[in-house]
């Protein structure tokens, strides 16, 4: 008989049901890994992106429960049952959310790679204060690094979006 | 890519099953409450427990309990919800100021208050991932013989980097502390030591439970903080000041802390006592301001010039009692943040 030994991260022994993006998701991984691992490497949801993977950069912020966390200092295993939204689920029906609609319009994104971990902060701070500040977005964002744009056309973009949004809920 | 190192997990639901578990497993389990100081010390071998056991599913850690005479927070609470939470205020606004502070919003939604008092010590030498820290032979805080601060000693100068341990040891704090056959409360000023390897006094069996904190009735206080940037670093100096005044604006009683300037939060005794008895004014304030400098010992492991910062905790307390009798230091808060941030 011949005994193989997996590589440690095909070992999937660790096993949680969480709901991503609105949908039920079973997902089986190394026990060792961030939720941000296994959404990239098990799931395929390559959308939420590796920075520094020490909490200094904020590239990899997804939303659990509705809150900005960032998914490269959070266990996969301490997500069973929990909510969690990436920038996958931002748009619905074929149709992109405001935020990334006015992202695009705007130039808010340069090289893109910390946009979708803004997408989603921003998201979270429309979703508790549909009417912020100049200061309270750029207190919201100010875990999100991003070394193209100089955060100008970020800030801007989400005021667009909020307004934008304002005047879908007044009609 | 830095891959977490293999562990062990466990999830107990009360306190009484989370302590059982640190007695069996020894000094090589340790709890996980946010993860946003253990796992990046993971992530560069700088802490490697067999075992992580999560705090997150002990409901007894999220409770805050706030009365007129007393006032008992969870250990798991998170440093978001306090920075949130208008009940932290007046007395307590060091300690919402302190919070609020923390590295980032995101950090600040998973960072617990339990997690930042007992938050590793930092040094330039310490903090850098496993093949950076072999290549200079590691250090005396890990794997190495040698402090590389300061080569002839034989303490680590590694520097207490919490924000809301100065703030709640300027408010009194006590910490309860539990384990399997024990519990415990200890003065929040009295739970560190100035030894950056060996400093803090929770056993590896003990659970800090609580914060406790009596009625801050009449007391005001308020925390600086320098940094380069205005968010993500951690404090390489900080002041938290706290007092009491008669109706005439007499000091009755007063706390001042200084963070970040040794490898435990220093308390200025002298500074805080030259000001019982007198009315805040240019001359106490100055008093004090010299009194706490004196104290602060800042080494070459952080960033910004040692002897810079030392200044800058003179001209801390100054703003901070300055702040406490009733002037508006706005302008320099703002110029502290903006003069030092990219």
């Amino acid at each position: 008989m011949i005994l193989v030994t997996l590589p440690i991260e095909s070992q999937k022994t660790a096993h949680i049901r969480l709901t991503l993006n609105g949908e039920a998701t079973d997902v089986s991984f190394a026990p060792y890994k961030t939720l941000l691992e296994v959404l990239r490497e098990d799931l395929g949801h390559t959308g939420t992106k590796h920075g520094c993977e020490l909490g200094e950069c904020g590239a990899c912020a997804v939303l659990l429960e509705g809150k900005a966390v960032l998914s490269c200092l959070l266990l996969a295993v301490e997500c069973d049952g929990k909510s969690v939204l990436t920038v996958e689920g931002l748009g619905a029906d074929g149709k992109l959310h405001p935020l990334q609609d006015a992202f695009a319009d705007l130039g808010a994104a340069q090289c893109g790679y910390c946009t979708p971990a803004i997408l989603v902060t921003a998201k979270a701070l429309l979703d508790s204060n549909p009417n912020p500040s100049r200061e309270q977005i750029r207190e919201a964002l100010s875990g999100n690094l991003c070394r193209c744009t100089g955060y100008q056309q970020i800030f801007e973009a989400v005021e667009a979006a909020m307004i934008k949004i304002a005047g879908k809920t007044s009609c | 890519m830095m891959r977490l190192p293999l562990f062990e997990f466990r999830m107990p639901r009360t306190i009484d099953e989370a302590v059982l578990i640190l007695d069996g497993e020894g000094p090589k389990a340790m709890p996980l409450a946010g993860g946003t100081d253990l796992l990046p010390n993971m992530k560069r071998r700088q802490q490697v427990p067999k075992t992580l056991m999560s705090l997150r599913y002990i409901e007894d850690l999220n409770r805050v309990r706030m009365e007129a005479s007393a006032s008992r927070l969870g250990a798991c609470v998170t440093l978001a919800d306090i920075a949130a939470d208008p009940r932290f205020r007046n007395g307590l606004t060091a300690l919402a100021q302190a919070a609020s502070l923390v590295a980032t919003p995101h950090i600040r939604n998973m960072a617990t208050l339990g997690g930042n008092l007992c938050l590793d010590t930092r040094c330039n030498y310490y903090d850098q991932n496993y093949e950076w820290r072999k290549a200079i032979d590691f250090c005396l805080k890990k794997d190495g013989d040698t402090c590389w601060v300061a080569p002839g000693s034989l303490k680590c100068m590694a520097v207490s980097s919490t924000d809301t341990a100065p703030a709640l040891i300027a408010l009194g704090a006590r910490v309860r502390l539990v384990s399997r056959l024990e519990e415990r409360e200890v003065l929040l000023g009295e739970l560190y030591n100035n030894d950056g390897l060996d400093y803090i006094k929770r056993k590896p069996n003990e659970i800090l439970a609580e914060v406790l904190l009596d009625s801050l009735h009449g007391w005001k206080s308020t925390y600086w903080k320098l940094r380069r940037r205005g968010s993500f670093d951690f404090p390489v100096l900080s002041v938290a000041a706290a007092a009491r005044f008669t109706e005439s604006g007499v000091v009755e009683d007063a706390r001042i802390v200084m963070g970040s300037a040794a490898s435990r939060p220093l308390v200025a005794l002298d500074a805080a006592k030259t000001l019982v008895g007198r009315p805040l004014n240019g001359e106490s304030i100055a008093e004090a301001a010299v009194l706490a400098a004196r104290i602060a010992k800042p080494l070459d492991n952080t960033d910004f010039d040692m002897s810079w910062r030392k200044r800058v905790t003179g001209e801390f307390v100054t703003c901070a009692l300055r702040e406490l009798r009733g002037d508006d230091v706005s302008g320099e808060r703002l110029s502290y943040m903006r003069t030092h941030s990219h």
